[in-house]
């Protein structure tokens, strides 16, 4: 019961926070995409940022149950599959998590990029078999490795560098990238709003 | 409209550490998954079977992992199933708050219209063949935005890494070829 209290808590925050960001409008993730306007780009990198400092630190100290870290595998198809959503998430300008939540805001086509998905995930289901014999699934550098190795993790280190230690350092390099990153890199030009 | 940057994403940091810290890293693709399967199983009935040990099912990757997606589809009520339904309703109670979408945002995007018109069928097509290969890719990759680059980096992953890798790679050069115009 507490779990779907949780769930239920941290779900509405995490939906509301991806609307105010602007995540779940594709004309901000394709201003990103496009390099016109990184402002998102700076708030994903920000909260990845402050995410790693928050769980590392608060791991340091004791505040923070090391068992609650899950790590996936790394796979040929990791890359692969990233590939395949980085080009429907510009397509759309919607990803799982936005997409569902642009549905909700209003957006009618992000119902369509939902029934999308839901064919796109069955067709996955009934694939997967191939994947897996064609060895794409078979894990690399180890599977199920973090950058460093965490004190009292279940999870092997790919260097043997403290991993709390390089999550703080990392985390604090994914902020400071997000404040040097410029606003645009590439520039457009603008359609007139007006003249109708 | 759209908050601060800084304020945005340190809020944002803050919600996948609070998600980890009392029960685990967000992630959304996989309930597509189990959304599947519960219809699936409604229309025909025995894909997901209760065992002496758990659950399994006659779909290969609903039975990986000793049936964890087949327990799942069995019991929507768990976490992750019931994390993505509150949060649509988060994103519902939040743009209600800040006045809701005008009637042209809602079928078109603003960015997509000043590119490609006011054709409804063509970005409703493009979001459903959007989604098709998103899903796929997200299946293939073991999670998305949210599970692996987003969770996945925080916790010094390195498949959150590589998944990053191909996504931007990807994403940045299709939306640079797509989207010409400024809006």
């Amino acid at each position: 019961m507490m779990t779907i209290i949780l769930a239920i808590g941290l779900g509405l925050a995490f939906g509301a926070v991806l609307d105010r960001v602007g995540a779940a409008n594709p004309t901000y993730i394709g201003k990103m995409l496009n390099l016109t306007n990184l402002n998102l780009a700076k708030i994903i990198l920000l909260a990845i940022g402050t995410g790693s400092v928050l769980m590392f630190g608060g791991q340091m100290l004791g505040l923070v149950d090391v068992g609650h870290m899950s790590v996936k595998t790394a796979y040929l198809g990791v890359f692969i599959g990233g590939l395949m959503l980085g080009a429907g998430w510009a397509v759309a300008g919607f990803c799982p998590g936005t997409g569902v939540v642009a549905a909700a805001t209003g957006r009618k086509d992000a119902l369509f990029f939902i029934g999308g998905g839901l064919l796109g995930a069955a067709a996955y289901m009934v694939t997967y078999p191939a994947w897996k014999s064609a060895g794409v699934l078979d894990k690399i550098a180890g599977g199920k490795v973090t950058l460093g190795t965490i004190p009292g993790a279940k999870y092997e280190g790919l260097t043997a560098l403290p991993g709390d230690v390089l999550g703080i350092v990392l985390g604090l390099a994914f902020i400071a990238v997000a404040f040097a990153l410029p606003e645009r890199l590439v520039s457009r030009n603008v359609v007139p709003h007006a003249a109708e | 409209m759209t908050m601060n940057w800084k304020a945005g994403g340190v809020l944002l940091g803050v919600v996948f550490f609070l998600a980890v810290m009392l029960v685990k890293p967000i992630g959304v693709s996989t309930q597509f998954v189990i959304l599947d399967g519960i219809i699936a199983d409604a229309v025909a009935p025995g894909l997901v079977t209760q065992t002496a040990e758990g659950f399994t099912s006659t779909n290969e990757y609903l039975a990986k992992s000793n049936g964890k997606y087949a327990k799942a589809v069995s019991n929507p009520l768990n976490y992750s199933f019931i994390f993505v339904l509150a949060m649509a309703l988060g994103g519902f109670l939040s743009v209600r708050a800040r006045g809701g979408l005008s009637i042209q945002e809602q079928s078109i995007p603003a960015l997509w219209r000043a590119n490609f018109g006011d054709s409804l069928a063509k970005r409703y097509a493009a979001a459903f063949v959007g989604g098709f290969v998103v899903l796929y890719g997200a299946r293939l990759a073991g999670g998305c935005t949210s599970g692996h680059m987003m969770s996945g980096m925080m916790q010094t992953s390195l498949s959150g890494y590589i998944f990053a890798l191909g996504a931007f790679g990807a994403a940045i050069p299709v939306s640079l070829m797509m989207f010409k115009k400024e809006v």
